[in-house]
């Protein structure tokens, strides 16, 4: 354990040096068509860009922002026409090969890229070999590890919770997800409803979801260990508890897609390889911190070093006076809020929708295996293997099949180590 | 109030295809949870490798129908085993993790716009039940009989799918019923109750295992199949981890390791979520429950779902016809 809180504090330094990286993450919804659009790699900003469909009634017109990209959501699957208004390149460019319109077939619940490789003018295919034909690969690879790093630490966040409860109580937790998306729909209540300022909300949000967290135990799964409902009962309970908060939040929240009234659309800064919006670094370094925070708590303070031990070994660590009750209820309330910055982390990089924790509840699950289910520091390096996996993944596969390699990674693992990459032998039974 | 039309849909859904496809899918979720403590999350996979199975050999391969179900069948067998080699030998949150993960995989594979041209990505695949409807013995019409002023009336394509899905559940009760009198049923739930002691027997409890694990993904894809030829369409987010779900809670409404409980549950189940949906969109549209609108109806009957599952958890996890001795619930 000691090693492995070593390993992990210095891998998490690490990381504090790389603190970059935006926020596609997840399982986003999305359906619609978008593109990015670069000239010898600079982002060219402010080219129009016209969506009708394939009959030619328009959609949208819209503009790239400083990125480059631009996207337009549509709402039914079928057919496209996108054409790009060539008199509002920049002077130098024009669009390689000539055609400045595309067709292109949108799927329900996929984004489909519209590419338009833009050339200097004159200068055809010649220039830009030496900046594009050899470092895509690395600045791709880059963008996509910080990409995935992001990620990493929300399904950290929400991991924490999740093993540490199984860790202590037996408990796997099938509702996890719906605190996640539970800390995300308080915030937009707060932020969206009563117009409260995004940092507020989300303070709020957490405070409240702790709260929560602490209710649930105190008076559901704390009553349900007393009554000695058995762990697989209390399994399929959680199922329950997932089914009835995912469509409580569907009746109160809706079945669309909305988004915080603030920072939803920055422009981006590049940094090295890397072009983010600045909110992605603010989030990272705040979940860098809350992990750390947690880290250290677990390590130093008498309450995480009795949660530890009542992870360890409950009975034992009763027997030798820790109020197992009490640590129990102060991980709840911990995992409660924490998973609830995970929700308003996640909605802040992509959409909230309802089934947000749902769809991020398997990659939790990944996470938390591959680093050994019931350690807390097992869970923070799995999760963030997972992210990185999903979205360098992405450099191979299709995006729309990044989870599907991070789940068959989890399979794979259960099948040569088991106990994952921090746990130890015995866990597996 | 339109009380004809609810009664009617309501009497009409305690025999419907859905009640008939999740009776399936729950009867194999009884042998592997039931019987064999097995917590398979992945049934929905079954069902949904079943169904594309047949769609695509008849659809996109244009092969004859009954090819088609025989790959459906093989394809159910094949993920049983590929699911079991790595997970039957550890421990029942694992196994659950584990399937969930892989009917998630093969949900995301079959609606992926990569595999569009054989699985034919988010809208599926359609055109492959002429087959099965040209073994249609009724010649068209509406068939039925008016109970009192309730009139109860199938049509003939709606007829035979049903009339099939309950002669596969007939077969389906018989075989459960005979393999658990059996010395074989036996092991089963010697297996349930305690691995350790069954292995110091000299029973083979891997074997065991994973022959439950296929028999009852095998029962659970006939549910695939019946969706695809009743719905004469297969959809990727139709075998979504909420469905296998749904099963979980009709195998413990009904009782779980009760050869009928499977069946009574489905049929409790979506009679009450059939009432419920049509008594509140009836008393929403008529103006009586004001704070409502007519599409905060659908959520509430999952809401239910939800709540009766935890409740019959910790007060009745025996279901209705179950032995409260015979349920695995505590882990091993």
């Amino acid at each position: 354990m000691r090693r492995a809180v070593i390993a992990f504090t210095a891998f998490l330094g690490g990381l504090v040096f790389l603190l970059a990286g935006p926020a596609h993450a997840g399982p986003a919804e999305c359906q619609g068509l978008k593109g990015t659009l670069k000239l010898q790699g600079q982002p060219v900003n402010g080219v129009k860009i016209a969506v009708t469909t394939e009959g030619g009634q328009p959609v949208k017109e819209v503009a790239t922002n400083a990125q480059g990209a631009w996207d337009v959501q549509v709402d039914k699957p079928g057919k496209y026409k996108v054409t790009l208004d060539v008199s509002s390149l920049p002077q130098n460019a024009e669009v390689r090969g000539g055609t400045n319109v595309r067709t292109l077939t949108v799927y329900e619940g996929n984004c489909s890229a519209v590419l338009f490789a833009l050339q200097p003018k004159g200068a055809p295919g010649q220039q830009q070999n030496a900046s594009a034909e050899e470092s895509p690969f690395w600045t791709q690879f880059a963008q996509l590890t910080f990409e995935g790093i992001n990620l990493g630490l929300i399904i950290a966040l929400a991991a924490l919770g999740l093993s540490l409860v199984y860790g202590t109580t037996g408990l796997t937790n099938f509702a996890h997800g719906e605190l996640v998306t539970l800390g995300a729909i308080l915030a937009y209540a707060f932020n969206v409803g009563m117009g409260l300022h995004l940092i507020p909300a989300a303070v709020i949000a957490v405070i409240v979801a702790a709260a929560l967290g602490y209710a649930q135990d105190r008076f559901f799964w704390g009553q349900l260990r007393r009554r000695g409902t058995g762990t697989i009962a209390m399994m399929i309970i959680s199922i329950g508890v997932a089914l009835f908060l995912r469509y409580v939040f569907l009746l109160f929240f809706g079945g669309q897609n909305e988004a915080f009234a603030q920072y939803t659309a920055q422009p981006g800064v590049q940094i090295g390889p890397i072009s983010a919006a600045p909110k992605n670094f603010v989030a990272m370094a705040v979940e860098l911190v809350v992990l750390i925070v947690v880290g250290v708590a677990l390590l130093r303070t008498r309450t995480g070093k009795a949660a530890r031990a009542v992870a360890d070994n409950p009975a034992l660590a009763a027997s030798s006076g820790i109020n197992v009750d009490r640590v129990i209820r102060i991980i709840w309330t911990l995992g409660g809020g924490v998973a609830a910055l995970a929700g308003v982390m996640l909605g802040l990089s992509q959409n909230l929708k309802y089934t947000m924790g749902q769809d991020i509840l398997l990659l939790i699950f990944a996470g938390v295996t591959l680093g050994g289910l019931g350690t807390a520091f097992g869970a923070l390096v799995g999760s963030i293997v997972v992210g990185l996996f999903i979205q360098v993944s992405t450099l191979w596969v299709p995006p729309e099949l990044k989870s599907v390699g991070a789940l068959a990674v989890l399979i794979i693992v259960l099948l040569v180590r088991p106990q994952g990459i921090l746990g130890r032998r015995e866990r597996i039974g | 109030m339109d009380w004809i039309t609810i009664i009617s849909t309501t009497l009409k859904s305690a025999v419907g295809v859905e009640t008939v496809l999740y009776g399936l899918a729950a009867i194999g979720i009884n042998i592997h949870f039931g019987y064999t403590g097995l917590l398979n999350f992945g049934q929905a996979a079954f069902m949904g490798v079943a169904g594309y199975g047949l769609a695509v050999t008849v659809a996109v391969m244009n092969l004859p129908f009954w090819l088609g179900i025989l790959v459906g069948l093989g394809a159910a067998v094949l993920l049983a085993v590929l699911l079991g080699i790595p997970t039957l030998q550890l421990r029942a949150d694992y196994l659950a993790i584990v399937t969930i993960a892989a009917a998630e995989i093969v949900r995301l594979i079959f609606r992926s716009v990569a595999f569009k041209d054989v699985f034919g990505g988010s809208d599926g695949q359609r055109g492959f039940s002429d087959g099965f409807y040209a073994l249609n013995p009724f010649p068209e019409g509406d068939y039925g009989f008016n109970l009192g002023p309730v009139p109860i009336f199938f049509n003939h394509r709606l007829l035979w799918v049903l009339l099939v899905g309950w002669l596969l559940i007939a077969v389906c009760c018989g075989i459960v019923y005979l393999l658990m009198k059996s010395p074989w049923g036996r092991v089963l739930k010697a297996i349930r109750e305690d691995e350790d002691a069954v292995r110091s027997l000299g029973k083979n409890v891997f074997s065991y295992k994973m022959q439950s694990l296929v028999l009852g993904g095998v029962i659970g894809c006939l549910g695939g199949f019946v969706y695809g030829l009743a719905f004469a369409s297969v959809q990727p987010d139709i075998f979504g981890t909420e469905t296998t779900f749904y099963c979980y809670t009709i195998v413990i409404l009904g009782g779980a390791a009760r050869v009928l409980g499977p069946v009574i549950g489905s049929m409790i189940f979506w009679v009450l979520l059939v009432l419920v949906y049509g008594v509140l969109s009836e008393a929403v549209a008529a103006g009586y429950i004001p704070f409502m609108t007519s599409i905060q109806v659908g959520p509430v009957r999952y809401i239910l779902v939800g709540l009766g599952l935890i409740l019959l958890l910790v007060f009745r996890p025996q279901g209705i016809f179950g032995d409260k001795r015979e349920i695995a619930i505590d882990a091993r």
